[in-house]
């Protein structure tokens, strides 16, 4: 087993025309993933190495029954093709584009828990889910990572690198790495995919990977503390990013005294979830959990 | 994006909520017309990014013309908690019987706006919500229907404000709400909110964050930054596409993702180190970009040493080599450098480094080890 994305998967890819879409589709499809089609208005008809590719979600569900979405197209178009995809009954989408304005990420969160409540957005603004030996969704480099039993939650993607690698190196695999994303009102949440792993059969060790800015890191530790038996362990980034700047993400700020990584931290620590200083620290945290 | 108060102040004039009339200058003699103009007695109000203008006394009362004209010489210019006053607000000085707050945010917890209200105005906001909660009221709004009015009644008939005018401040919050929405606004917060003797319901205060995503859906609020102020380096990297935070530390940090980039910062301290910037080069960054991103970095003198710190995904350790040696060519650099790369064809990166064999270049292995390295360096080249 692994979450979210596996042997199941069968994906459609919004954007699978432009260069970038393309490019990691076809990755995608190389490490064995499923990819049944893409849409691009307009372009319906055409193919991409094979894919068939459909002027609109409708057309793309009806012939090809896709149960997962990638979107790759730019911000401005992204909010509709993820709405779209969930309209065609798509239950799972994948949103890899950044910079999609806050408003529009608040609406398409807002409109999904109202009409499509069967619909799970991942991201924006995240490189995706990677279920090594299974099946990659996004821009997760999969191979530095191998089959095993760590699920990692991140809201950063080159951190996730760093850590799993690292993990990696120990002799450690993954069942899935989901990446949450880095924007303000992300379609999923650390708790949401803490509850993923719990029910995972194949995770018996879930690494969290937090940064500064909201407060997903506490609701998470206070998820944790009530209802999670696996052990689970984070880290957080930002220690020393000053107050008031915008770190890279849109939603790494610190607001006033609140979203450090201090508190954060703390709070986690509260609730008995052991954070690592360094993502080596939570890599040697990780393997004495593995090695018992 | 954050704006100055005159300019939250015009986009609350657009949404019908009420201000005094005023005018931004950046010269004594025009704050003098300004004044003139909107009739005394006047506030002279530096216009700066930075809480707390009133106790640096960036903020002052003149009755007339000689007053004007003093205030506004010892504001121009002067330094507020490290920003320079460019610019002030002039505005006819408001009669207050009452002040009260308002805001309207997006709640990323609750994943919807947050309207507050409370009759605490003109004070710290945050000591009010720790101190008297209940004399904070919070509505979470459904962000797919709005803001309606009978919600905004009830809003100020909770926050206990004056029966005489909840209808003025009910009117205050629809448009406040209505700013929030159609602007895309983060944040939309007036306090003080006043009322004046003669009832009136008035913004004092402006405070607006504006999201830099969304700025293309608002062409006349792009020129809405605050630019003098911006750090020149932060400006042009802007410019360049990457992300760059000035820090006031002496190494200089390069990396590829913001999440590895702050991890990176984090290690660094804990090393003993201060960084001198964060620096995002993003997701497949070619040669050119890193050569332009190494030249951001030594553009602050305070830099005594740089580390590079790339985990390839996206982004290819040949390319990141390849611009680092191109940067060398062309800029000589003084400082030394420690490179990590790890990552899509981090054994090429590796190899190119070591042909070319850079002056006051050191690979490292590990990402500690390259921090504990880059700490040693600046130390001793500070020494």
């Amino acid at each position: 087993m692994s979450v979210l994305v596996g042997n199941d998967t069968r994906l459609a890819v919004a954007g699978i025309t432009g260069r970038e879409g393309s490019f990691h589709t076809l990755n995608n499809r190389r490490y064995g993933t499923n990819v049944v089609s893409g849409v691009t208005p307009g372009k319906g008809g055409q193919d991409v190495e094979g894919i068939p590719v459909f002027d609109s979600w409708a057309d793309a569900a009806r012939e090809t029954q896709p149960n997962t979405a990638m979107i790759f197209v730019p911000p401005r178009f992204a909010a509709d093709a993820i709405l779209e995809a969930a309209a065609a009954g798509v239950a799972l989408v994948i949103a890899i584009t950044e910079g999609i304005p806050a408003h529009d990420e608040l609406r398409v969160y807002n409109t999904l828990k109202r009409d499509f409540p069967n619909t799970r957005l991942i991201g924006p603004n995240c490189p995706g889910i990677l279920s090594p030996g299974k099946a990659n969704v996004g821009i997760i480099p999969a191979s530095f990572f191998k089959e095993g039993n760590v699920g990692v939650v991140s809201r950063s993607g080159t951190l996730t690198y760093q850590i799993g690698n690292e993990i990696a190196q120990a002799g450690f695999g993954n069942s899935s790495i989901v990446g949450i994303g880095g924007d303000p009102v992300p379609g999923s949440s650390f708790v949401d995919i803490i509850a993923l792993f719990e029910a995972d059969p194949q995770t018996e060790l879930i690494v969290l990977s937090g940064e500064i800015g909201g407060s997903a890191e506490e609701e998470a530790a206070d998820y944790i503390a009530a209802h999670v038996t696996k052990p689970v362990l984070a880290y957080i980034a930002g220690f020393t990013a000053p107050a008031g700047k915008q770190m890279g993400h849109a939603g790494a700020i610190v607001s006033g005294s609140s979203g450090t990584a201090a508190a954060k931290a703390q709070a986690l620590e509260a609730k008995s979830v052991r954070v690592g200083r360094t993502p080596t620290e939570v890599a040697e945290l990780a393997v004495q959990i593995l090695r018992g | 994006m954050d704006l100055l108060e005159y300019q939250g102040k015009q986009l609350f004039a657009r949404h019908g909520l009420k201000v005094s009339d005023g005018h931004a200058v950046t010269t004594v003699e025009d704050a003098v017309s300004a004044a003139n103009e909107v009739g005394y007695p006047v506030v002279v109000k530096a216009q700066v990014l930075i809480g707390g203008r009133g106790k640096a006394g960036g903020v002052k009362l003149a009755a007339d013309e000689a007053q004007t004209r003093e205030h506004a010489k010892n504001i121009l210019g002067m330094d507020i908690h490290g920003h320079t006053v460019r610019k002030l607000w002039i505005e006819h000085a408001s009669d207050i019987a009452t002040e009260y707050y308002a805001s309207v945010l997006l709640d990323r917890s609750a994943k919807q706006p947050l309207v507050m209200f409370s009759t605490e105005g003109g004070v710290d906001i945050e000591e009010v919500a720790e101190q008297t909660p209940e004399k904070l009221v919070r509505y979470h709004v459904d962000s797919l229907r709005g803001l309606s009015r009978e919600e905004a009644v009830q809003i100020a008939t909770d926050g206990k404000a004056d029966a005489d005018v909840i209808e003025g401040v009910a009117d205050a919050l629809v448009a406040l709400y209505e700013v929030w929405m159609q602007e895309d606004a983060t944040l939309a917060e007036i306090n003080p909110l006043i009322v004046t003797p003669d009832r009136t319901v008035k913004a004092l205060d402006a405070k607006v964050s504006l999201d830099g995503n969304a700025l293309y859906r608002h062409p006349e609020n792009q020129g809405l930054s605050d630019a003098e102020n911006e750090d020149p380096i932060e400006r042009r990297a802007k410019e360049q596409g990457v992300q760059y935070v000035a820090l006031d530390g002496d190494i200089g940090i390069l990396g590829n993702g913001a999440g590895l980039v702050m991890s990176t910062l984090d290690v660094v301290a804990q090393a003993g180190g201060r960084p001198a910037n964060f620096l995002d080069a993003g997701g497949g960054s070619d040669a050119a970009k890193v050569k332009q991103a190494v030249e951001l970095i030594l553009s602050n003198p305070s830099v005594k040493a740089v580390l590079f710190n790339i985990f390839g995904g996206i982004t290819r350790c040949d390319e990141v080599a390849k611009g680092l040696i191109a940067a060398f060519e062309d800029l000589k650099p003084s400082v030394p450098f420690v490179v990590r790369l790890d990552g899509t064809n981090d054994v090429a990166g590796r190899e190119l480094l070591e042909q070319a064999a850079l002056p006051n270049v050191y690979a490292a292995k590990t990402m500690n080890e390259a921090a504990e390295r880059v700490v040693a360096l600046a130390k001793g080249a500070g020494a």
